[in-house]
């Protein structure tokens, strides 16, 4: 992995039509409490970006502010702009509906969420939300996102067996399914396997890099060693603020920032 | 500990112990009081009460012969009440519910709201009465009928039906409700495709006991202005002729099982205390049923629900 990306330093300051989208001058408030302070960064078309830091630096609310999670709870307040590419809105603006921005941009959590309903409704769900009823368009797509998520051969026979009955990591899975059903442009990861054991790590990693030719990705991680096995560029956070964005090799090798550095080699976090 | 030997470390233990014992001892007394008196009471009623049930109690209308009385205009008085009752109290107790949980914003307006909704349920139950007394029976001209009982029975409820839809809507973990807004859901979809169907058990084991406390209730229905003394059904629901069913019986005069058993209870006759007696087993039993089913229903629930 090292020495493919070597070379992709320059990929850093490509021109604008690599970008998925452009986080500019990002502030966020909890009622007067700052959690995001002045936050620049892009996401790449396709790759996976990781997001580093210790716990409370603010990377979970950073994700959440991709899909509007934070308008569901009051007091909330967004200063700057995201801006999803290739259309060129600012998916923060009020006069964006959060709903649209939603279905454009999926997102898994950090605890399988499953809704207690069966593993093909969990699946179609995103779709009957949009409409989707003819049940031959709902079955192609619910086994496309289940091929997708790698999760097909073990669920195939029981789809209308509770989700519940899958294991953790095929729970996790079956979100990602979800998550996918609906061809999102951006896929959010928030810490998808901190409630997964090893293997079912490896699998949802294994997973994620084998999206990243599909959509574009975004993931909180509180591994180190996650980051660099699944994402292409790296961002580390402390306390509201970017304190280096860049290829994850560079991070993870000879990170430009001294702060970065003591995080990444363990002295600190 | 060094300076203690083992004797005095047991003497201490078995000191501090005797006041596990003791209090041990006052909660049981504390319990017994509380149960013993219930089941005194019931298997009171019980022996008085059993030999008098028979089919003819419930097939016959009051009398002013004991052994010829029946509860019959009683029961079905307090069956289409609590038709009414949970025919206003359940939509409206559940969306008031979700919209103070889902839709309402939450500023100091809300919060007054919610004081006041938890505070209604510790209202005297009579006020409702007063309160359908001149808004239902007067206001809406409704008179004394069944459907001025069952809305002043409703209103009751209501707080206990709104405060069960919040606390079974509060128990889904926010993960599920984050998951469904997450794909795009709107709120509507968020409710109906998720919460509702969620906490459907949860919701229904309030609606019950709010109902099984309705079922008992005596004084607003008195206010209101029941009859206790009624010798005929209201109209039949059902009609042979079209539309079928008829809503005649909602304006009807009634009485219920608690007026009833207050009925004969003022009575001098003997034999009209076992009436009293048989009438209450009845009702006892009603809220007992009332209650197990909701305990089933959670049980149900907490089984069926793993998140």
């Amino acid at each position: 992995m090292v020495e493919n990306l070597a070379g992709e330093n320059s990929t850093v300051d490509a021109p604008h039509a690599q970008y998925k989208s452009e986080v500019r001058n990002l502030s966020f408030y909890y009622g007067a409490f700052s959690a995001l302070k002045n936050v620049n960064m892009m996401l790449h078309e396709k790759k996976v970006t990781a997001l580093i830091g210790p716990s409370g630096c603010g990377k979970s609310t950073f994700l959440r502010c991709f899909n509007r999670m934070h308008d569901l709870y009051p007091g909330n307040r967004y200063v700057g702009e995201i801006i999803l590419h290739p259309d060129n809105i600012n998916i923060l603006s009020r006069d964006v509906d959060p709903i649209e921005v939603r279905m454009r941009i999926s997102m898994v959590f950090q605890k399988p969420n499953p809704f207690p309903k069966s593993i093909y409704e969990n699946v179609a769900y995103g779709l009957r939300v949009r409409g989707v009823r003819q049940r031959a368009v709902l079955d192609e797509k619910v086994e496309e996102a289940l091929r997708g998520a790698a999760l097909w051969d073990e669920a195939k026979d029981r789809l209308n067996q509770p989700a519940y009955n899958l294991s953790g990591g095929q729970q996790q899975r079956l979100c990602i399914a979800r998550a996918l059903a609906t061809d999102p442009e951006i896929l959010l990861f928030d810490e998808p396997t901190s409630a997964l054991d090893p293997i079912a790590t490896a699998s949802i990693e294994e997973l994620i890099t084998d999206l990243k030719d599909k959509v574009t990705i975004l993931i909180v991680t509180h591994n180190m060693q996650q980051a660099a096995r699944v994402s292409d560029y790296t961002a580390y956070m402390y306390l509201g603020e970017i304190i280096e964005f860049d290829v994850t090799d560079t991070i993870f090798i000879k990170p430009k920032n001294k702060q970065t550095e003591d995080y990444i080699t363990g002295r600190f976090g | 500990m060094r300076d203690k030997n083992l004797g005095e470390i047991r003497a201490i233990i078995a000191r501090h112990k005797l006041w596990d014992l003791i209090f041990m001892i006052v909660g049981i007394f504390a319990l017994m009081i509380a149960v013993l008196t219930f089941m005194a009471l019931f298997a009171h009623m019980l022996i008085d009460g059993l030999p008098r049930l028979s089919w003819d109690f419930f097939t016959s209308f009051p009398s002013r012969r004991p052994g010829s009385a029946g509860i019959l205009s009683a029961w079905v008085g307090t069956t289409l009440v609590m038709l009414v009752t949970a025919a206003a109290a359940v939509p409206m107790g559940i969306g008031a519910g979700i919209y103070l949980e889902e839709y309402a914003s939450k500023n100091i307006i809300t919060e007054i709201i919610e004081i006041n909704v938890t505070n209604l349920a510790g209202v005297p139950s009579i006020i409702y009465g007063l309160l359908a007394l001149s808004l239902f029976v007067h206001q809406f001209g409704f008179g004394q009928s069944i459907l001025s009982a069952g809305l002043a029975l409703a209103l009751l409820i209501l707080p206990v039906v709104i405060v069960a839809t919040r606390e079974a809507i509060r128990a889904i973990p926010v993960v599920i409700r984050e998951g469904a807004y997450a794909l795009g859901a709107t709120k509507w979809q968020t409710v109906s495709d998720h919460l509702l169907p969620y906490s459907a058990a949860g919701i229904l084991t309030g609606v019950i006991i709010g109902l099984a406390r309705a079922i008992g209730e005596t004084a607003p229905i008195i206010t209101i202005g029941a009859l206790t003394f009624i010798a005929f059904l209201p109209p039949s629901p059902v009609k042979a002729e079209f539309p079928f069913v008829s809503f005649e019986w909602l304006m009807a005069p009634f009485t219920v099982m608690p007026i009833q058993m207050f009925n004969w209870v003022s009575r001098p006759e003997e034999a009209f205390q076992i009436n009293a007696a048989a009438a209450g087993l009845v009702l006892v039993v009603m809220t007992l049923a009332m209650n197990a089913i909701a305990i089933y229903l959670r049980y149900r629930m907490r089984k069926n629900l793993k998140w």
